[in-house]
């Protein structure tokens, strides 16, 4: 265990540098103009590159078995989904056709 | 119970108990269910927050300094003590019991420095009139979703902290064994993470842009 915890403290400092640097991708983005929508799709898309290299080697899941990934991972990406799926175009639809007010 | 979260153990199958199917011990896997929980409160709200930033006309009063420069160097300390914690990790499992007491005091103080440099951002904020029901720039929404967000992650920092104080003497006086240094790396990694979504969805989607 030890050895092995060894070997892995060089792929740490990888990490933290890969994270820093996704970081900085993403505070350039934000002083460049793209529509709001494209804009949270690409920080998005990097957030959750940044979440998969948080989990996999700070998290340990990468060297845990790999069922505790899919366990932990499954209910939370369809809970997500489902929220994103159902909720989210419904703010849409208020922009398209507007607030009517309280009845 | 110390050789249950060997994978040796979990690969041994049967109805009799003693089996250990994640090959992990029953704390990492509790730490690990609550993460899981906790990651779909944060979601709930960072979902709520992009529906009402679409549906309303979203002000981006964010300016470079002081809001961009304050969030951005928050990141940086709290991705750096997520470096510091994997340490203290690797420490407690060589049993070097005062080297991951170190390292964990040291992820602590990053979150110390995390919440000072975020009330500075909270106060200027505030100066500005930006409270949790008004704001200078017409969409009320604005303050409340960044409040709310903004404070339970503050909250889960703060718990944070008060936590791994708790692990760091605890461990290094012998009463925590090196799993519960784990399980405290995983919150702060959690803790770390979610960051991850708020900085970019509430600051950076929010940045001035002149």
């Amino acid at each position: 265990m030890s050895a092995q915890a060894e070997s892995h403290k060089p792929l740490f400092i990888k990490v933290w540098i890969g994270l820093l640097a996704l970081t900085l991708v993403e505070i350039l983005l934000a002083y460049i103009h793209f529509e709001p929508l494209i804009m949270l799709t690409m920080l998005m898309g990097l957030s959750i590159v940044k979440a998969a290299m948080i989990m996999a080697y700070f998290m340990h899941l990468k060297f845990d078995l790999p069922v505790l990934g899919w366990t932990v991972s499954i209910p939370l990406v369809a809970c997500i989904l489902i929220m994103i799926g159902y909720f989210f175009p419904d703010a849409f639809r208020i922009v398209d056709f507007g607030f009517r007010g309280w009845q | 119970m110390s050789e249950s979260h060997s994978t040796s153990v979990a690969t041994q199958a049967g109805w009799g108990g003693g089996v250990s199917p994640y090959g992990v011990g029953y704390k990492k896997l509790g730490m690990w269910l609550f993460i899981v929980s906790d990651a779909l409160t944060f979601s709930a709200l960072i979902v709520a927050y992009s529906y009402v930033r679409i549906a309303n006309d979203w002000p981006t009063p964010f300016e470079f300094y002081p809001a961009i420069i304050f969030s951005s160097v928050m990141t940086l300390v709290l991705l750096s003590s997520s470096l510091t914690m994997v340490f203290a990790v690797d420490a407690g499992h060589k049993g070097d019991r005062a080297a991951a007491a170190k390292w964990i005091w040291a992820t602590a103080l990053g979150g110390v420095i995390f919440i000072v440099l975020h009330v500075r951002e909270w106060l200027h904020l505030i100066h500005d009139g930006v409270t949790p029901t008004g704001n200078p720039f017409g969409t009320p929404l604005f303050g409340g979703t960044f409040f709310t967000i903004t404070g339970l992650h503050m909250t889960h920092v703060a718990i944070g902290v008060i936590y791994l104080a708790i692990v760091a003497m605890g461990f290094k006086s012998g009463k925590y064994d090196s799993e519960d240094v784990e399980v405290s790396g995983l919150y702060w990694h959690f803790v770390d993470l979610v960051w991850m979504f708020v900085f970019p969805m509430v600051y950076l989607m929010s940045t001035k842009v002149s």
